[in-house]
């Protein structure tokens, strides 16, 4: 296992987070995140004509780069750390995880390439309006006529999933129940019988959307009932994935809150020359560190194919989820009145360590999955915790 | 000098030796033999029993040492710390008294820093060190002395000068520990232990020669004993894991010298919270089906996780030579983190057995020990709020705090038992 980033990762993060300073700074993020789109097309573009940031880990036989995870997580950090409003995480680790997951050759040589390029925007669509982020609640049914398939149903809380080109969706055989029956599907965003509603969101820079199907043609993306796998497998890759965002957000909460406490006059010195300001910068500093470490060896689990890969997954997502949130409630305690304004920028980031601890389930439950991982070890594995 | 490369120094290392180990020799002729060769400790100056080895160089002789077998220079505890102070501050005259017998084992040390008035605030020392003639008069009490009983001599930092400031007044000597004036006893710990001694120091003296680096040179000279303490309780615990069982008059004196420098050190692990038990004693008392512990078992494994993984970042940037990033400063706080959820959730899952102790307890009394000795992980080797300070000041590079006692003659700053 590595524990360091190669000079080459390095530079290539140092491109990434030029190009994101330049192109999302927060008064783009603040414009963005007031439109229904949530983000800039031009901006979509030059990210991957400049830097071909959507192929980063797709095959290269498909338009992709063929790099890992440990390169993919390096983009996502860096762009958690710029707050940056863009369709990336529903296109690249969930769209695109999806179909490599559980697409046939062919299906994947097909949808892959423009997912690669930029111009397809894809999602995932699998949790519905109880928000169970638990595959065996899905209710939305695929119906096979001859050769076609018809979706019936509704998702809720889709990742972009009111402007995407592409939506992978997740179904059950009618009458199945639990992990069986399951199938993935993949559907275009015009077809016609599915509804798409924008969702009002606690965290404008992440865009949810509501997804009605009624009758709406489908096609099957690999094996018909096989695909709880692949889909839990997504979930995995997209835990990790969103952990190395959430902990690029929080190293940025906490930089900002240490420049701020060293530059806020209070009793006739700096408020950061306070001991309670200094101890509580050193616990900020530990809390994300612990959390960038789980992330990173996360995503070099993911790239190693570690046996024990579902029970990393949820303790780095519980792992940044605390870390995310409480540190970004410490950066709004260190600003003080002011960090509770909404012309100061903290707040952005505070709604999307809030958006982000409960995507994909919260710490309280990937700690009950971590439990239930190490309960019942699988055979070949060797314990990680 | 001919340019030292990974290959020569390997070449020359095994070849010697090939020539000279012997299982059968006595430890402490094998150790002289060791330091007059150069390779008990190649990274001293050649002058000095060593080779002048780049510290780079280092693993590979450790490398040829383990493939043979070979039994290296005492390189456990405080006359680590003596023989490196040494080293760099010590007079030729000190070197060549102190040095050798120290790395063969021959003669023990210990550390006299704190006291009852200064622990975290070791330069507060009130010790008093008094000139008298060719030699210098010592009276005061110092506390925290590992491996007091067993010393022959010690480090000592004392206060020659209270009408210079605080740090400008102390001087660091070498003291006998065999002599009248002084006097060890045990420290008996909250958990019952005593691993660390009370010394008593009434009226003992050292000789004139003996002070290190001059008069008011204190504080400095003690910076590198400290700068090295971390390093040598690493060195530490990895021996304590290399010991060797193979059969062998040499062995067996050296694990007659483990077991002596180790013995104080057995309830350690159990300081730290015993990650390990966590598992084995949910399954045995029925609470890994309690959805409340389950929870907390998952905290601590991720905090536990986290900071081993943040630990081996740390050392990885260290391999490559790269500078390290804040992940090296923070195993200690995380580590007092661990050992306080670790504590809780043996507590929870022991429930009413939380009560007993010894023989009546779970584990023999391993799960009380755990609970009674965890305290000691945010305390001992710098206190986590010093530790926070340290992150704050030199990694954060937020403001110092202000040192309302440095600049003053220390007879006038307040402190403990002063009034």
């Amino acid at each position: 296992m590595k524990f360091s980033f190669s000079s080459e990762q390095e530079e290539f993060r140092a491109a990434v987070r030029r190009f994101l300073a330049d192109r999302s700074p927060t008064k783009e993020v603040r414009r963005l995140m007031e439109t229904e789109s949530g983000f800039d097309r031009d901006a979509w573009k030059a990210l991957n004509s400049e830097l071909g940031l959507c192929a980063v880990r797709i095959p290269e036989a498909m338009g992709g780069h063929g790099f890992g995870f440990g390169e993919h997580c390096i983009v996502l950090e860096e762009m958690g750390r710029a707050l940056l409003c863009a369709p990336y995480f529903a296109s690249t680790v969930l769209g695109a995880g999806a179909i490599l997951n559980a697409g046939t050759p062919m299906q994947q040589q097909a949808l892959l390439p423009g997912i690669a390029s930029g111009e397809t925007i894809a999602t995932l669509a699998s949790t519905e309006d109880g928000g169970s982020w638990d595959a065996a609640a899905t209710t939305l049914t695929a119906t096979k006529s001859g050769n076609r398939w018809q979706l019936n149903g509704h998702k809720s809380f889709v990742l972009d999933g009111h402007s995407a080109d592409l939506i992978v969706v997740l179904a059950r055989a009618p009458g199945s129940s639990g992990n069986e029956g399951l199938s993935l599907f993949s559907v275009q965003g015009a077809a016609s019988g599915l509804s798409r509603r924008a969702l009002t969101t606690l965290d404008p820079t992440r865009k949810l959307a509501h997804l009605t199907f009624s009758d709406v043609e489908a096609q099957l993306l690999g094996e018909e009932s096989k695909g709880a796998a692949p889909f839990e497998k997504t979930m995995i890759e997209a835990a990790i994935c969103l952990s190395n965002e959430m902990v690029g957000g929080a190293a940025r909460l906490r930089e900002d809150s240490l420049a701020y406490a060293m530059m806020r006059m209070q009793f006739g010195r700096v408020i950061g020359a306070f001991q309670s300001m200094k101890h509580k910068q050193a616990d900020m500093l530990l809390e994300v560190e612990l959390a960038k470490s789980a992330a990173y060896f996360a995503a070099a689990a993911l790239d190693e194919e570690d046996a024990d890969i579902a029970l990393t997954a949820s303790l780095t997502k519980a792992c940044a989820s605390d870390a995310y949130l409480q540190t970004a409630i410490h950066a709004i305690q260190i600003h003080g009145g002011i960090g509770f304004t909404w012309d100061n920028d903290t707040h952005l980031w505070f709604k999307r360590a809030k958006s982000s601890e409960a995507l994909f389930g919260d710490a309280h439950l990937h700690r009950e999955r971590m439990m239930a991982q190490m309960a019942a070890p699988a055979p070949a594995s060797n314990a990680t915790a | 000098m001919t340019e030292q490369t990974e290959s020569s120094v390997r070449a020359e290392v095994r070849a010697w030796l090939e020539a000279n180990w012997n299982p059968d020799s006595g430890l402490v002729d094998w150790r002289n033999k060791l330091m007059d060769a150069g390779w008990g400790t190649p990274h001293w100056p050649t002058e000095w029993y060593g080779r002048n080895l780049p510290v780079g160089l280092q693993p590979i002789v450790e490398e040829e040492f383990k493939r043979i077998g070979a039994v290296g220079v005492a390189r456990v505890g405080i006359r680590v710390l003596a023989a490196a102070t040494i080293l760099a501050h010590g007079t030729d005259e000190q070197k060549k008294r102190f040095l050798r017998p120290s790395m063969t084992g021959e003669e023990a040390w210990c550390q006299l820093f704190s006291e009852p008035g200064s622990g975290s605030d070791a330069a507060g020392a009130v010790t008093r060190a008094d000139r008298k003639g060719d030699h210098y008069v010592i009276n005061g009490q110092k506390l925290w002395t590992s491996g007091a009983q067993k010393a022959d001599f010690a480090l000592l930092l004392a206060r020659t000068d209270w009408d210079k400031t605080k740090h400008a007044g102390l001087s660091f000597f070498i003291i006998d520990m065999h002599q009248p004036g002084v006097s060890v006893l045990p420290l008996k710990q909250m958990n019952g232990h005593a691993t660390f001694n009370q010394v008593f120091i009434t009226d003992a003296t050292v000789p004139a020669n003996w002070l290190v680096a001059g008069e008011g040179k204190g504080w400095a000279v003690a910076t590198t004993t400290l700068m090295h303490e971390r390093r040598a309780a690493d060195s530490l615990r990895s021996w304590g894991a290399a010991k060797s069982d193979r059969p062998g008059r040499i062995f067996d004196e050296e694990r007659a010298e483990a077991e002596i420098a180790l013995a104080p050190y057995k309830w350690y692990p159990n300081r730290a919270g015993r990650i390990d038990l966590i598992i084995p004693r949910a399954k045995e008392t029925g609470k890994l089906d309690d959805p409340a512990v389950r929870q907390e078992i998952a905290r601590l494994l991720t905090l536990s996780k986290s900071a081993e993984w943040t630990a081996r970042r740390a050392r990885s940037a260290q391999e490559q030579g790269r500078p390290q990033g804040p992940e090296g400063s923070l195993g200690k706080l995380a580590a007092s983190h661990i050992a306080r959820a670790a504590a809780r959730v043996h507590t929870l899952l022991s429930g009413a057995d939380t009560l007993l102790s010894g023989a009546d307890s779970p584990h023999e009394g391993t799960i009380a020990e755990i609970l009674i000795s965890v305290p000691a992980t945010s305390i001992a080797g710098g206190t986590d709020e010093i530790q926070r300070n340290i992150i704050a000041e030199r990694v954060l590079g937020m403001p110092k705090e202000p040192s309302i006692d440095s600049d003053k003659p220390y007879r006038d700053v307040p402190r403990n038992g002063a009034g």
